[in-house]
């Protein structure tokens, strides 16, 4: 049954993906910056993504902290792993459009800056996980670590963006406007992209569980 | 209140006496200090312009570079003997013991730092000492925070694979905001510009980090040394 959701989950997100990519490229190009204007309807959605699964994850390290249901772990690290990928893509996109509006992969500004804080913040998260052998300790510790960081995050963003900012002002909150045709698109590729997360963790989730069903299994055999 | 000061005392006095009786992890990191310093100035030319206007990345890099040798002694020490076990067990709160052991590495990291401050001046000839209390203020703050987390993050990697490493890897992204306002104002007061209106918000913010962790790691403390 579960996995049944899950392939209509991934099919209805490949789906949307497609359709979304289709009308995106019949967009005409943006005035100012052209076709790579359009890297906003990827760039966006998975910054967005990325935040909510450090969101998850802060709870549901806090969760296991209180009842210490190995659940919990399992979908702390799922998720901070699927919003690890996020953030990489997101800064990925947004090197690329760097290169072709300010004529440089990279530049130190506030946003850039940040996201690249938080990336190193979460890739600390996987690599304490993978020094500790012990699975209480580990899913402990971890917990531990991952409020620290989440705590983290608001105090990065808004000390960088004291420190500088170039980032070009959001499109949807401040100053920019988005014609009504593509808001929609872009409501649909947010709900895409957030699925493929969903189904990406949720694949991940699994496999934690027939890892921790492996561990207790050799736990058993060795009993014998 | 007083039993809890009295044991936070006892944990600290002890650290220290360990540290100084050995001085292994003080020679080691004021050592580790001056080398680092050295490197510097290889780095970029030391004219006395440049380097006022890098003083406080130059510092705090140094500082953080140091502190990090003392931190990770900090629960490594206790691993002989069983030492570490003997301490979560005595009838101590473990937020006693974090703190004995945060203000012993803070008091370790502190003399480093302000033997590490003298030598920049003479080795960069800089005039550092106009505006001293401000930077004083500004040190005891920003080591404050990188204390707090790194006393913390050395009993999360006391036991695991890769101690010396784990450390820095996991203090330095989660003090980027701290070392970050603390590098802006140390280099406008290492040029003897006083703290203003302008740069007030980075004090603030620092004095902001420094509490939230400190209370963060004391609500977390007892169940990293239990460590389920």
């Amino acid at each position: 049954m579960r996995d049944k959701i899950l392939y209509v989950l991934g099919a209805a997100a490949l789906i949307l993906l497609a359709r979304d990519m289709v009308l995106i490229t019949g967009f005409p190009p943006e005035i100012n910056q052209g076709a790579i204007f359009k890297i906003i309807f990827f760039h966006v959605p998975m910054a967005i993504t990325a935040l909510t699964c450090a969101m998850v994850a802060f709870v549901a390290s806090i969760l296991f902290l209180i009842t210490k249901k190995f659940q919990y772990d399992a979908l702390a690290v799922a998720v901070t792993e699927v919003g690890l990928a996020f953030l990489a893509g997101n800064l990925i996109t947004g090197s690329i459009w760097g290169r072709v509006a300010w004529g440089m992969w990279w530049a130190w500004d506030a946003r850039l800056t940040s996201a690249l804080v938080c990336w190193l913040l979460y890739a600390g998260y996987l690599m304490l996980r993978n020094a500790i052998e012990e699975p209480t300790q580990r899913a402990t510790f971890a917990a531990v670590f991952s409020i620290f960081a989440f705590i983290d995050v608001p105090i990065v963003i808004f000390s960088i963006k004291w420190w500088r900012t170039q980032h070009p002002q959001p499109v949807f909150w401040g100053g920019g406007s988005f014609p009504p045709d593509w808001k929609a698109v872009f409501g649909w590729q947010m709900l895409a992209i957030m699925l493929v997360g969903v189904v990406l963790t949720a694949v991940r989730l699994r496999q934690e569980q027939f890892q921790r069903e492996i561990d207790s299994l050799r736990r058993m055999a060795h009993a014998l | 209140m007083m039993a809890f000061l009295r044991q936070v005392l006892v944990i600290m006095a002890k650290d220290l006496r360990a540290e100084l009786r050995t001085k292994e992890a003080i020679n080691a990191s004021l050592s580790f200090a001056l080398v680092v310093l050295l490197l510097f100035s290889f780095a970029f030319d030391p004219s006395e312009e440049t380097t006022r206007e890098i003083s406080g990345g130059l510092l705090w890099i140094v500082f953080a570079f140091a502190g990090t040798l003392i931190l990770n002694r900090s629960f490594a020490r206790e691993l002989n003997n069983d030492c570490l076990d003997a301490l979560i067990s005595a009838p101590i709160p473990g937020s006693a013991l974090f703190l004995g052991k945060a203000l012993a590495n803070y008091v370790l990291v502190l003399a480093v730092e302000l033997i590490a401050l003298p030598l920049f001046g003479v080795f960069y000839n800089v005039r550092w000492t106009s505006q001293f209390w401000q930077l004083m203020m500004v040190v005891a703050l920003g080591t404050w925070g990188m204390t707090v987390t790194g006393t913390i993050f050395s009993a999360l990697t006391v036991n695991i694979r890769l101690r010396e490493v784990m450390l820095p890897i996991l203090n330095f992204p989660i003090l980027i905001p701290a070392l970050l306002g603390a590098m802006q104002l140390t280099s406008a007061l290492v040029a003897g510009k006083p703290i203003t209106a302008d740069n007030e918000a980075w004090l603030k913010m620092l004095i902001g980090f420094d509490i939230m962790y400190t209370a963060v790691s004391l609500v977390l403390v007892e169940t990293v040394l239990v460590g389920g």
